[in-house]
């Protein structure tokens, strides 16, 4: 599965376009976390636990999409985007969406 | 005989009550303190790796005249998730007041940025040129009350590899 957030695959042809496909994910960080970010707030700096938090719902989200797109019979997905949004206080949406396409 | 001890409970008291007025301002001192070298220290760190990096151009756009054959594309991504110091919080409140750039924070989402842009090539270190990078940030949570107030920055592109001629 070929990802890429152009609007080609660069150096090969596609053949067949399947559309939109889509994976998405909210996650909430636990309390353990949250305490520590609390304390790091203070000193500033990189909250590394919300980092990997963040990390961990993008490569969800991401799989989700590929998963979809290798069920319509899909080998790429170009022009991915990323999106957040925070639901609720501690609570992240991640989402990803891009084109499923079959390239030769 | 009885003064002796009085006085020293006294005393005592007024160095507790001394010590719980000076709290907050020892928190904002230890603050701006740690604040200040782990701006120095991300910068420092910053500037290196950009050094290292500045060959292999991160750009936004999609094409490029005269582009040598691609032999691969991949998506990467980088991001981070940094937050503003106490001291910093503080001094926004005047800001707030006189209106204003907030040189504060910006240096602070500087940071974030340049930090995801490098992560982010660092992920690929075989590219040779990143194209159709963007820049994303979001407040993870806006900080209201005693909860974190905190940016998240992505960066994402295509890293792309030219095909080598037989040499």
């Amino acid at each position: 599965m070929t990802l890429t957030n152009l609007e080609t695959v660069p150096g090969r042809s596609i053949v067949e376009h399947y559309g939109l496909v889509q994976g998405s994910t909210i996650r909430a960080k636990h309390v353990g976390r949250d305490l520590m970010a609390g304390l790091k707030n203070i000193v500033g700096g990189e909250l590394k636990g919300y980092t990997e938090l963040m990390r961990e719902a993008r490569q969800q989200a991401t799989d989700r999409m590929v998963e979809q797109a290798k069920e319509l019979g899909a080998n790429a997905i170009i022009n991915i985007r990323y999106t957040t949004t925070s639901v609720s206080q501690g609570a992240a949406e991640m989402l990803a969406y891009g084109t499923a396409v079959r390239w030769q | 005989m009885e003064p002796q001890p009085s006085e020293l409970s006294q005393g005592l008291e007024i160095f507790i009550d001394i010590l719980f007025v000076s709290i907050p301002f020892l928190l904002l001192l230890l603050a701006y303190i740690t604040g200040k070298v782990t701006e120095k220290r991300h910068y420092a760190s910053i500037h290196e790796r950009e050094g290292r990096w500045l060959n292999i151009p991160a750009i936004n756009g999609k094409h490029l005249p005269d582009l040598p054959a691609i032999a691969s594309a991949e998506l990467v991504v980088g991001s981070v998730v940094i937050s503003v110091d106490h001291f910093k919080r503080f001094l926004s409140q005047f800001r707030k007041i006189f209106g204003g750039e907030m040189k504060s924070y910006s240096s602070v989402i500087d940071r974030g940025r340049r930090e995801a842009i490098l992560r982010m090539k660092e992920s690929s270190p075989e590219a040779d040129l990143f194209l159709n990078c963007r820049l994303e940030t979001s407040s993870v949570s806006k900080g209201q009350g005693k909860a974190v107030g905190c940016a998240e920055v992505l960066a994402y592109a295509t890293a792309v590899r030219f095909q080598r001629t037989a040499e």
